[in-house]
């Protein structure tokens, strides 16, 4: 009995052993680039400094004072939400039609499923390049297709209330093929007695839409907002390659601005104040999604 | 970005059957169901196809007013010039180090942590997992500043380690596995632990074979997040010869001017082929990844 204990604290200690040698190389390497950049960019909110002198300077809730009463940051604030509504309402409807359709037995319909989610696969600085050429006022795919009903092209690259829609159109293209498979997804798993019930009563295809799908589907548009809210606060390369933030700041959004404060202007204390803020803005979502979701689990 | 892989069941369930029930009525819906998706797939397509076209077009046959569809020949010669201007080479070869070892690291990290958590005794393992998990609640923006100067110090800029060492470890990874290893019937563990085979035989003999979908759709998803990264590569590397394909297409751009789209449009095509036919291959097992709905790149 005794020799057995042993054994089993021998094989103990080598699970312990062998636990910490393959978590290890993980856990650090988060440590070092997830959670001591996440202290160090927040303490970082809190000093003037240029990325480069070895001096800090402190100056408090400074940054944050000037960001928040800054009219130019309020203007930015004011294109991050319009970004943001405009390509989250953009992917949720086209995409919920489109999945409702795919839904429907049709003949080569996991075709048209692969086709619509390619373009969320490819890297959105090549994506962003190629709606330049489509966007091209002079001579541009779009600018001909709108000759052809007898419009003139919209001065996509220098008027600031174009630019924005002109990257909203390219950034919606770019991900609602992956709205369309997650909506897919949820429709799939919408258990299929319960049309067969709402068809016992008689219930119309309006209606069972209504009062069947819709409601069956609120986990996954929740879970769809939020997702599309994070990623789409986080777009870079697209606005990078399409704009860099103009003409005139018209697309300049909270994260394009944070680089340009930490990595063109060197406002390491501006841009640590604009991650900060942008980090709580997510987690908050991160965290709504997270409550709503153990609601959703308790009730079932 | 954040871990809901309870969030949307797998699929599989009975799809509507609302065409047998109604056939006449039906035939127009599919009729206009079919026209509304036709619409929406030119609408994804015509892009592609128009970047493929450019690639072929001279400089004249872009100018041209009203527009030419087709180019009057396919020959390379914007492929020569997109190569000529800018180290197309190299940046294929950051491209494909960057993916593959990058991509490697995670799926390494991922199945040990997992491994680990799943099945290796520790005194209070559930907080090594909360670690890993509130790493998914931490946006790359804050981390971004930090991590470069951090970077900097080690005299990592411009160089592979750089561009691959701060991105190695992997959180949503890591849950996707332990979810997998969690479904694993004790009794297969166990026959195999009474016939001797330790736990690396065991991970590698019994445990890998038995997950191959989740490995091959978390490994196809992480080489795609590689190859298509942008902000990193772009701070973390100064020199033309270190940049990554996405990099190097900005790169290109800003060489050819604002006219010569087609040899712009070449060097897209040279970015986005690979990627593109790697998904066609796998894109069944990229769908499904994303469809059990855990993973938001």
């Amino acid at each position: 009995m005794n020799s057995a204990r042993r054994t089993g604290d021998r094989h103990a200690l080598r699970d312990y052993a062998l636990f910490a040698a393959f978590v290890a190389p993980n856990l650090l390497l988060l440590l070092l680039f997830v959670y001591r950049p996440l202290v160090q960019g927040v303490w970082l909110s809190f000093f003037s400094w240029d990325l480069i002198s070895p001096d800090w300077e402190w100056v408090g809730l400074d940054n944050y004072r000037e960001y928040l009463t800054d009219s130019a940051s309020h203007y930015i604030l004011r294109n991050t939400l319009i970004f943001s509504v405009g390509t989250v309402i953009g992917s949720m409807s086209l995409g919920l039609g489109l999945a409702l359709l795919l839904n429907l037995p049709l003949r080569g319909r996991e075709v048209v499923r692969t086709i619509l989610f390619t373009p969320y696969v490819i890297s959105g600085a090549a994506i962003g390049v190629v709606w330049l050429f489509i966007f091209d006022p002079r001579l541009g795919l779009l600018a001909a297709l709108l000759a052809k009903v007898g419009l003139p092209s919209p001065d996509w690259f220098n008027d600031p209330n174009w630019a924005m829609p002109m990257v909203i159109i390219a950034y919606v293209w770019k991900n609602l093929g992956y709205t369309v498979v997650v909506f897919l997804a949820g429709l799939q798993s919408i258990p299929g007695d319960l049309y067969e019930a709402a068809r016992v009563d008689g219930a119309g295809s309006w209606s069972r839409l209504r009062h069947v799908t819709l409601p069956m589907l609120s986990p996954v548009t929740l879970f769809l907002l939020v997702t599309n809210t994070l990623s789409s606060v986080q777009a870079f390369d697209m606005i990078r390659v399409m704009t860099q933030g103009g003409p005139l700041e018209a697309t300049k959004t909270m994260n394009y601005q944070l680089y340009e404060e930490g990595f063109v202007r060197f406002h390491v204390g501006t841009a640590s104040t604009i991650a900060t803020l942008l980090f709580l803005l997510l987690l908050a979502t991160t965290l709504l999604q997270l409550r709503t979701m153990e609601r959703r689990v308790h009730y079932s | 970005m954040s871990a809901q892989a309870e969030t949307v069941a797998p699929p599989r369930a009975p799809a509507q059957t609302d065409a047998i029930v109604a056939p006449m009525r039906m035939s127009v819906g599919a009729l206009l169901a079919y026209l509304v998706l036709g619409v929406a797939v030119l609408i994804i397509a015509v892009p592609l196809v128009w970047m493929v076209l450019g690639s072929f077009k001279t400089r004249a046959e872009i100018l041209t007013v009203p527009i030419r569809w087709l180019p009057a020949s396919v020959g390379p010669a914007n492929y020569l010039t997109a190569w000529h201007d800018a180290p197309f080479d190299r940046f294929y070869l950051n491209s494909l180090l960057v993916t593959t070892l990058g991509g490697g690291l995670k799926v390494v990290n991922g199945v040990l942590t997992a491994y680990a958590l799943v099945f290796l005794r520790f005194p209070k393992k559930s907080l090594v997992f909360y670690a890993v998990l509130g790493a998914l609640m931490v946006s790359a923006q804050i981390t971004l500043i930090p991590n470069y100067v951090f970077v900097a110090n080690l005299g990592w800029i411009d160089t592979y380690a750089g561009l691959i060492v701060p991105s190695a470890a992997t959180a949503i990874g890591t849950f996707m596995f332990r979810q997998h290893f969690l479904t694993i019937p004790r009794e297969v563990i166990e026959a195999a632990r009474m016939d001797g085979v330790g736990h690396v035989g065991l991970l590698w003999r019994v445990i890998l074979p038995m997950s191959r979908p989740t490995l091959v759709t978390f490994s196809l998803l992480a080489a795609v997040w590689e190859w298509n990264d942008f902000l990193w590569p772009l701070l973390v590397t100064n020199s033309l010869t270190m940049r990554t394909l996405p990099i190097g297409l900005t790169y290109l751009r800003s060489t050819e001017g604002a006219t010569n789209w087609g040899a712009v449009m070449a060097g897209t095509v040279l970015v986005v082929l690979p990627v593109l036919v790697f998904f066609l291959w796998a894109q069944r097992h990229i769908v499904s990844g994303i469809m059990s709905g855990s993973v938001k790149g």
